[in-house]
């Protein structure tokens, strides 16, 4: 699917207090099957620009166009929200079977699917767990599961791992990638890891503080099926070095983490 | 002295603060909490036998329950309870019903909160049993008004603690719902209502005590039959042993009410 944003702005009215603007007519293309990661200091509306692509949120001006097979009226697809919004009185498995149950899928292809995705991030055993039996992680792996599990044609990712530790983190990143070259989603993908961006991304999308603008739009021109090895590949180097460039220009260079 | 450092050890939890207040285990607290209650009855029935306190105004446990035991034979007791169970089931029932579908209207529909709210928060502060004699003019003097009068003091909780627990959902559970393509039904059955099951219950809890209070005021006031009607009936031929049989009567089943309600929450809401 190829999604179009086109020229969004999006301001928050608080009362009585001064609007605060989020994200100022951002303009960008998510090719069919592209991997787009979206990469910004903290408040420059990146959650708020995922929501809008969600269909979550009205933006103030401009349009979402879904291009591609679109089934019942509404894009096929799926969300891992940055609070991750597992409900806390569902279990794990029956978290991820939520998507399915929507999807009107019979309970036997349910289990199934639940099952091999349950297995994919690596729950096995946690399946009976309640959300607030489980640590930050294992949270994200459920919010991850449940997502994928829906095998959607645009897949919104906000901050998905950012409570994993390092190794866990790539063991994910690499599970990640793995899983976007087999079933080739388009991907929003918003991270604070630049390293992890550049890891993951076909293109990276750099926005400036808030508001929101298009600061940057990074092509990268590395190898797939991506492995671990592509981290010390030179031109790997050379994009992070880019990016943070870009990124230091706002001054806020040391926001960002180096995952 | 050099630096002290307290760990604790390993194997031994750490205790929590009410165990170090009140000492011993689970089963001793137990034991305890029994054990106050019966040396309350024994000092009680140590008091009437030594003549200090006369029997007539205040009759022993002995007695008291030597009464229910000769209601129980001659199936006095069973119509009574039947007849409160009966009526409070069907007052529960139908409050709690109607309160949770009114809550749920309200909790989603700024609408009908403009519509009901005022109602509501006009009629809330009314004792509901100084409508019972309007009930009985308005549907006679069957049983419809004390269900009704029950229904009434059931709904006002039910309804207050069903909106705000709408009120209160997580809109991020909202928004993921409607992300993995769920209307407007699948959201109020799927997220709105388990997500408002804790206060559910809190009203239902508070809910079950006004519904007892309630069906003994009405009995009093407008019965044959009923644990209320026991309660008078006996201070009328002054059968003090009865009459606290009753009183008795009614502090078990407020305390089978909230126990079963417990219960029950325990095994819905899983997740606390
Ligand atoms: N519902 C809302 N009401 C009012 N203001 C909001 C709302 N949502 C977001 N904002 C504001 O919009 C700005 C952008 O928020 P957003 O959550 O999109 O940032 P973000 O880039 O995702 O930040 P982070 O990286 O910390 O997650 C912030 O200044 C925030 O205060
Ligand atoms: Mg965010």
């Amino acid at each position: 699917m190829r999604v179009i944003l086109d020229n969004l702005s999006k301001a928050f009215q608080n009362g009585d207090q001064a609007p605060v603007e989020a994200l100022r007519e951002i303009a960008c293309t998510i090719e069919e099957n592209e991997f787009l990661a979206v990469v910004g200091p903290s408040g420059c509306g990146k959650t708020t620009l995922l929501h809008i692509v969600a269909g979550l949120l009205c933006p103030d001006t401009g349009r979402v166009f879904f291009e591609g097979s679109v089934s019942n009226g509404r894009p096929q697809t799926a969300v891992v929200f940055q609070e991750l919004a597992l409900f806390p009185w569902r279990t794990v498995a029956r978290n991820i079977e939520y998507g399915l149950e929507e999807m009107g899928l019979e309970k036997k292809v349910r289990k199934k699917r639940v099952k091999e995705y349950i297995d994919l991030v690596g729950l096995s055993g946690f399946e009976r767990m309640y959300p607030h039996q489980l640590s930050g992680g294992m949270k994200q792996r459920t919010a991850l599961a449940r997502a994928l599990s829906l095998d959607p044609l645009l897949l919104l990712m906000d901050e998905p791992l950012s409570a994993l530790d390092a190794h866990t983190r790539m063991l994910m990143q690499l599970e990640l990638s793995r899983i976007y070259e087999k079933t080739r989603p388009s991907v929003l993908y918003i991270t604070h890891s630049i390293p992890e961006a550049v890891f993951l991304a076909d293109r990276v999308l750099v926005l400036s503080p808030r508001p929101g603008r298009v600061k940057a739009v990074l092509t990268l021109d590395l190898p797939r099926p991506r492995t671990e090895r592509i981290k010390v590949d030179p031109k790997f180097v050379s994009y992070l070095d880019t990016l943070w460039g870009i990124l230091r220009q706002d001054g806020k260079g040391g926001t960002w983490g180096s995952i | 002295m050099g630096l002290h450092l307290e760990t604790t050890k390993a194997g031994k939890p750490p205790e929590n603060i009410v165990g170090k207040i009140l000492p011993g285990g689970r089963p001793v607290r137990r034991l305890v909490r029994v054990g106050s209650l019966l040396l309350l009855a024994a000092l009680w029935e140590a008091l009437v036998r030594t003549e200090m306190v006369s029997a007539f105004f205040l009759p022993p446990p002995s007695r008291v329950l030597a009464s229910g035991w000769a209601m129980a034979q001659n199936g006095e007791l069973w119509r009574h309870l039947a007849a409160s169970l009966g009526r409070i089931g069907l007052g529960f029932v139908f409050g709690a019903l109607a309160g949770i579908l009114a809550g749920i209207l309200m909790g989603i529909s700024p609408a009908a909160e403009d519509v009901f709210g005022p109602v509501i928060a006009a009629t809330y502060p009314i004792p509901k049993i100084a409508i019972f004699p309007l009930l009985i003019l308005w549907l006679g003097i069957g049983e419809w008004p004390k269900v009704t009068v029950i229904a009434l003091g059931v709904f006002f909780p039910m309804v207050i603690n069903v909106r705000a627990g709408i009120k209160d959902a997580d809109p991020a559970l909202i928004k993921a719902a409607v992300s993995m393509g769920s209307g407007r039904l699948a959201v109020i059955w799927k997220v709105l209502l388990p997500g408002a099951l804790p206060m559910i219950f809190a009203g239902l809890k508070l809910a079950i005590g006004i519904a007892l209070l309630l069906v003994v005021t009405a009995e009093m006031i407008a019965a044959e039959s009923g644990i209320g009607f026991l309660i008078l009936s006996s201070a009328d031929l002054m059968q003090t042993a009865r009459l606290l049989f009753g009183i008795a009567l009614l502090s078990v089943l407020g305390l089978a009410f909230s126990g079963l309600l417990e219960a029950l929450e325990r095994l819905i809401v899983k997740w606390k």
